[in-house]
């Protein structure tokens, strides 16, 4: 990993300032369900990046599950191409 | 920045017409191995948004790249979840971080520790600046979020009431 040079917050010879980088994490911060809900002032950078890999894993697990859902039911119904695209059309 | 409803919709019309394509048997699995039906989807699903995404996300960029190459398990994000090897060279590693992240005020090691995990998460974020990490892996989450939101909509519709 060469680039933790360039990670350190103290070298700015990318001309990315420490703000840049706290504002982009309150950014995250915003997208994140749980952390949004509480006093956003106090909470530190590493918890928003432990709560966002949380977040992307569980955004994996529900694809997962979904997949599986998606898959008994397309096996069972047996119309499914036409109610495709019926559902295309409303979307 | 995006417009999401566009987002949406272009993700729910390339997914749905992927769905139709493997509800119909004419999935084209790579190396004449044969998917698990969930795979599939799972698979198109995220195929689907990059897609639908386009090239200008680095993180999309690879997802497609992933798919192009072939094989379920290269697509598949699960790769960027297997560290376990690696992972316990976190731990000896945490006490030289310590000294760098000095003038941070947080808990130096963890950050360290989070910023590569979420490298591995977010596709293609082995080699990017942290700042841009940073903006990937919003853009990723939201993206992800929209997809989720498409799947639940679509289960919910074909199950029966």
């Amino acid at each position: 990993m060469s680039s933790r040079r360039s990670r350190s917050r103290q070298s700015a010879g990318s001309g990315i300032t420490d703000d840049q980088i706290a504002e982009l994490v309150t950014r995250l911060q915003q997208l994140l369900p749980e952390i949004r809900s509480r006093c956003s002032d106090k909470v530190s950078a590493s918890k928003v990046l432990q709560e966002t890999c949380n977040y992307i894993r569980s955004l994996h697990r529900e694809v997962d599950d979904l997949s599986e859902r998606l898959s008994e039911l397309l096996a069972t119904s047996d119309n499914a191409q036409a109610a495709i695209i019926r559902s295309l059309l409303t979307q | 920045m995006t417009n999401p409803g566009g987002l949406r919709s272009s993700f729910a019309r390339i997914f749905l017409r992927s769905l139709s394509r493997i509800n119909s048997g004419r999935v084209s699995s790579s190396r004449g191995r044969t998917l698990p039906k969930h795979r599939s989807i799972s698979i198109a699903a995220y195929a689907s948004m990059a897609s639908a995404v386009g090239t200008r996300r680095a993180w999309s960029r690879e997802v497609l790249r992933r798919i192009r190459r072939g094989g379920a398990r290269r697509a598949s994000r699960r790769t960027s979840e297997f560290p376990v090897g690696r992972k316990g060279r976190k731990e000896p590693g945490n006490g030289k971080k310590l000294k760098k992240e000095a003038g941070d005020g947080n808990e130096g090691s963890s950050i360290q520790g989070m910023r590569k995990k979420l490298r591995r998460l977010v596709p293609g974020g082995e080699g990017m600046e942290f700042h841009r990490l940073l903006a990937e892996t919003a853009h990723y989450i939201k993206c992800l979020k929209t997809q989720v939101g498409v799947m639940r909509s679509i289960a919910d519709y074909y199950t029966p009431v």
